[in-house]
This record gives structure tokens, sequence and C-alpha cells, in this order.
């Protein structure tokens, strides 16, 4: 079969890195739509350019050679043709863009604004930011027909601590017939924000898409910078960055895994999770002087170096942890009553993770082993040691146990890090300069996607796409024929974010 | 199972001793409070947490303030499911336009008398975000703010500070 990269022809963009970028013709952008669409492309991403007006960019990797490339397409017309007509997963992406910069997918299946919930002064406003006509228009959730159906409407505000959204529930009964979500509350205008920053302020921005994920987009993005601007950062800082990485990832599946139980009514895994959570974040404040981490991966490296006594804690922490985590798996494993709830519910089927190209537990537990550390991989985990686990059902239990084998290969990793840390500088100095790059990281989620244009010491554009993209969506199939009172625990399984989605 | 709970019996417990009120919370307090409110509320509070925008750090933090470590529950404070059950809510992030009526209306569901309190950077002022045509501000631009816990995100011992000085505050105690 023929490579991807033989069928686009396009003009190359200079100074796009490390993977090209080509300008296309709608033509092209129609066979990379079909690519896609037919499986022989994954989509990465699909976003629009807050410094050069009316221009779609979109990503794909090759399921074959792994190629990464991206296609872009200039819209005098403010059309593009619609990657969502023969494509699902690009609905919410292209209805992202319609809203934000007013470029329309011709003939896409689904017309409704994304993310514009109505309440900002303009319309398009990253786009001819028009005034908006008032009275503002009901939006129209998807019709359900049938006898006996009612709706249950969730949100924004939800009951637990948790960010906001919206979900119409229709059911028949206590099954659920249909789940639609409605998104973009959390909407800040990062994209906008973006636009001009500088370099740090713009790493400031990135780290705050979503908090739970702040190491992994301050790796993603610094990929992205180190690429436009051709540096690289030093290994020490290679290897702090890999180290907070994996304590976030072992934060975040540890409450995951508790507030599952908890949301099975099985609050002891939760206690214990819990305590287990705060001895990570404990050990990270103390090796980088912050709980989560923040602003301590910066652009050319990182911020801190490890400090002083530290090694000695995190060990320390590695050891209780070591210790105390078997007998919770083996709990999880023997409690009957608890194994009923997660078994076989919320299941998703390995087709629609391989469709949407989606990362992370939810990928992994329906059997797509995508992960961005080994493919297309980076820096230091091209060096060290580990599996990435891989499950078929696609249930709830499934995802548990996903996130159960990554404490496991978590732990094997920061062992390894600890172990070959080498000496150096923890940072390289950045020059202004003028390029385009595009960088990943595997967050506890999935993989994180940062594209940048960087213009002398300010940012041109930035798109940050989560993980989460191509998630969502799979929680409305997920859910479909489960009852109402399982949804918590199928959405806790998922643990998307709103705030990185929503940007 | 029983091997768990039986090893919870024989350790002590986890949870450790709770830090002092912080006094710049009390002085705000002080000033927002009447005697009234104060004197209808008792030690026990509920709370309400309404994210109008965060970037979920400050969530992950408030979570914890639920573990073994620092239970907040032996404050008499507890999480609750609906702001009509509410005596506080505990609003994060820069609120952003696609959440300001829903604060509004989260505000108005909750009975009388009843505080608001604003955690994290953004929720203070807007924090990085200020200036979006997405956001409309810190929380007192939207809804009267009784006490401020800044941070990004604060920890949960800056937390506890904060609601600890609410408590005292509200029985008079510290006064």
């Amino acid at each position: 079969m023929t490579a991807l990269t033989e069928i686009l022809h396009g003009v190359r963009v200079d100074d796009h890195r490390p993977w090209p970028r080509l300008i296309v013709t709608a033509g092209i952008w129609r066979s990379a739509t079909t690519a896609i669409a037919v499986g022989r492309a994954t989509l990465l991403g699909l976003w629009g350019d807050a410094g050069v007006p009316n221009v779609v960019h979109m990503g794909m990797v090759d399921k074959d050679t792994r190629d990464i490339v991206v296609v872009s397409l200039e819209c005098p017309n403010l059309t593009f043709p619609s990657v969502g007509a023969h494509h699902p997963p690009a609905i919410r992406l292209e209805r992202a863009v319609h809203s934000l910069y007013g470029l329309k997918p011709t003939d896409a299946p689904d017309a409704r604004p994304w993310l514009d919930l109505g309440f900002w002064d303009e319309q398009c406003p990253l786009g001819a930011r028009t005034p908006r006509p008032t009275p503002r228009s009901a939006y129209a959730f998807l019709p359900t027909e049938g006898q006996h159906l009612h709706q249950i409407p969730v949100g924004p505000v939800h009951a637990g601590i948790i960010e906001p959204g919206h979900f119409r529930f229709t059911a028949s009964g206590e099954t659920v017939v249909r789940l639609e979500q409605r998104l973009g509350y959390v909407h800040k205008g990062i994209e906008s924000l973006m636009a001009g920053a500088s370099l740090e302020r713009a790493a400031k921005l990135a780290a705050r898409t979503s908090g739970d994920s702040t190491v992994a987009y301050g790796i993603a993005f610094a990929h992205a910078i180190e690429a436009a601007l051709n540096v690289e950062a030093p290994p020490r800082a290679r290897f702090l960055r890999a180290l907070m990485a994996e304590l976030e990832r072992l934060a975040n599946h540890f409450g995951d895994i508790g507030a599952i139980c908890n949301d099975a009514a099985f609050s002891l895994m939760h206690a214990h999770c819990g305590a287990l959570r705060e001895l990570v974040l404990r050990a990270a404040d103390s090796c980088f002087g912050h709980r989560l981490m923040m602003d301590r991966v910066v652009p050319g490296g990182v911020a801190t170096d490890l400090l002083a006594d530290s090694l000695t804690r995190l060990r320390r922490m590695l050891d209780q942890v070591r210790r105390r985590f078997p007998s919770l798996i083996e709990l999880y494993d023997d409690t009957t009553s608890l194994q009923d709830r997660t078994v076989g519910t919320g299941v998703v089927h390995a087709n629609l993770v391989q469709q949407f190209g989606t990362g992370g537990y939810i990928g992994r537990a329906s059997g797509r082993k995508a992960d961005a550390r080994k493919t297309p991989g980076y820096p230091p985990y091209d060096q060290l040691d580990f599996d990435v686990p891989v499950r078929t059902e696609g249930d709830v239990n499934a995802r548990v146990w996903i996130r159960i084998r990554e404490v496991e290969q978590s732990l094997k990793l920061i062992d390894q890090l600890i172990e070959r840390m080498p000496a150096g500088p923890i940072a390289a100095k950045l020059a202004e300069g003028h390029g385009e790059g595009l960088g990943f990281a595997e967050g506890f989620r999935g993989d994180v996607l940062v594209w940048i244009r960087i213009d002398g010491n300010r940012i041109s554009a930035c798109h940050l796409r989560d993980p989460s993209w191509f998630q969502w969506p799979l929680l409305e199939a997920a859910i479909e024929g489960n009852i109402v009172a399982d949804f918590p625990l199928c959405n806790k399984s998922f643990n998307c974010s709103y705030s990185g989605h929503d940007l | 199972m029983r091997k768990t709970l039986f090893e919870s019996l024989t350790h002590g417990p986890l949870t450790e001793a709770p830090p002092a009120h912080d006094d710049q919370a009390l002085a705000e307090l002080a000033a927002n409070l009447d005697r009234s409110a104060r004197r209808r509320l008792g030690r026990s509070l509920a709370i309400r947490e309404v994210d109008a925008g965060s970037c979920n750090g400050c969530e992950l933090e408030i979570h914890a303030l639920n573990n073994v470590f620092y239970d907040l529950e032996r404050f008499g404070l507890r999480f609750v499911a609906s702001p009509r059950h509410a005596d506080v809510l505990l609003v994060t992030g820069p609120v952003t336009k696609n959440m300001r009526e829903a604060l509004e209306r989260t505000y108005a569901a909750t009975p009388d008398p009843k505080w608001v309190v604003a955690v994290g950077d953004c929720a203070a002022d807007g924090g990085m975000f200020s200036g979006s045509y997405a956001v409309a501000g810190g929380v007192s631009n939207v809804v009267p703010v009784d006490l401020h816990i800044r941070g990004c995100p604060p920890s949960p011992t800056e937390m506890l500070r904060g609601l600890i000085a609410l408590v005292e505050a509200q029985t008079g105690k510290a006064r």
C-alpha cells in the first residue's frame, strides 16, 4: 500500500518541525479525509490558526508507517470541505473551528455551535468577530422518539466536586437510550490568550489548560517550542521531566482507582487510594517544590533541579506504595459486590477506539495499544524499559486494571529514572527565532498534542489538543443500554478533562 | 477485606493535627460577617463546591481535603451535593462567561445566610485568564465574596487554615 505521504502533495512549509506541514488544495484535503475515513490514517487534530487568518489545519498519522503530517487548507470563502461528513470523530473539532474561527465545514452533518454557548459578546472571537444577534437562540438537542421516554438534564453544576458540563439523558425506565453531552462551560479562550503571548506566559497558560495534566501539557508544549526553535533539552532535564510525568501519572491513577470504587459505593478503596495519592503529591512537593509540579517544566528544560534530600523521601514513598498497593489490588479483585458493578459495565467497542484514535486507558482497555512515549516516542523513554498494558474487554473493570498495571509500570520507570539520572545542566538556552513545531506527551489520560508557531519572542498561534476530544464522544456510546445509576461509574472510569477540552 | 480492615485497627490514624487558623482570613471574615449569621449557623457548615471555570487544579486540592490526612469533616465542614443544602459556596476558577449564569443561579439557590469563599488566584481576579473574551473575571465580579484563599492552587493546608478561620469567625470564638 502506498504511504500516506505519497498521496498528499502540497507546498511544504519551511521551518515546521519535526514533521512536515503541507499547504494543500481542496482536492488533496478530500484525499486526506478519505485516508482517515477508510482507516489508513488516524486523525490527530483539526484546528484553526490565530496567527494566519482563514486557515484550517489537520494533523494525521499513517497507520502503517507511523509518519505524521499536518495538512493546511486556505479558506478564502470561509469554508472547507467537511471532514466530519466522512469521519465522525472530526465533527466536534470542526464545530469548534466554526464557532471560534468562523470557518464553515461544507456539507457537515451537524451545524450546531460547539464551545460557544451563546454568552460571548461576539461570535467567532478568533475570526470575523461579529456582534451576537439577540436574543440568543436555544440549543437544539438531538431528538429522541419512542414511547415512555423521559429526559434527565444534568449540569453544568454537578453534585460532586467536579468540573461543569451538561449531560442530557433520555431514559426508558432505568435504561439510558441516549446521552448527549454539551460542553464548553469552562472555555477560557486559551488560544486567543496564547496569540501574542511571551514564551514564559504561554508556557504558564499551557500548564493551566488541564490542571491534572499540568506536567504533560508542560512537556508537550516544551516539545513543540523546542522543535520550532531547533533546540534540544539537556539529558538531565529529559529525565527530570519523565520523573515528574510518572509521579503525575501515579497520583492521578491512585485518585481515579479510588474514585471509581467510591462511585460503586466502596469507600474503603477510596480512603486507601486517597492516602497513596497524598503520599505521591507530598513526594512531588519535596522533589520539585509544588504538589502538582506546576510550571516546573519549561521550554528548553526544567525550572528546578531536585531539591536537597528529596531522593530519600521519594524512595520512602516508593517503598510505602509498594508495601500497600498489592493488598489494595487484592481487595479490588476479591470484592464481589464491587466486581458486580464494574465488570461488563460501560463497554466501549474496539472498532470505536480505533476509529476515534482514542488514547490512554480508554483506548488501551479496548485493545488500542497507543502510547506517545513509544510512538512517536521521545527521550528518555527510548532508553527505559517499560510495557504498555492492553486489555480487550473495554468495560469499567478493564479501565481500572489498565490503571493498576500502569501504576506498576510507572513505579518501575521511576526506579530506572533515579538510578540512571544523568548529571549536567537542567535547561538549554533559547534564542529568539521563527518556526513552527508539533509536540506530543503522554499524560495519565492519553496523548496531549501541542502545535505552535513562534515569531521572534512571541507566540503567533498555539493549539492544544487534549486526549479528551477523542474520549468524550465514546462515553455517549459506552453508557447506551446501561442504567442511569451506572453513569457516575462510567464517567469516572473515563475521567475526561472538561477544561482541557473546553480550552 | 478483613486483612485491610484489621490493619487499620492496629495502625494509628494517618490524620494530622490541624493547622492554626489564618489571621488574615479571620480579619477579612470579621469585616464581612454579621453577628446574626454567626449565631444562626453554629459550628457546622455545609459546603457546595462550584467550578466556575477552573483548570481543575483547585478541584484536585479540594478533593484532598477529604482524604484521611486532612479529614475536613472533623471540623464540622462537609461537602454537599446541592446548593439548597449549603451554607458556603466554595468557588474556583476565573468565572467564564459560559458559567456566569450558572454561578448566579447556584448563588440564588443557596438559602440565606450564606457565604462565598473564592479559592485560587484565578477566583481572586481572573488570574492568567483575565482579559479573555470568554472570561468575566474574578468571582467577586459576579457574586459577593466573603473570603479569598489565594494560591495556584492553594495547598490543602492553606485551604484548611482559611476554612477553620471561617468556623472560628462564625462562632465568634476567636474574637
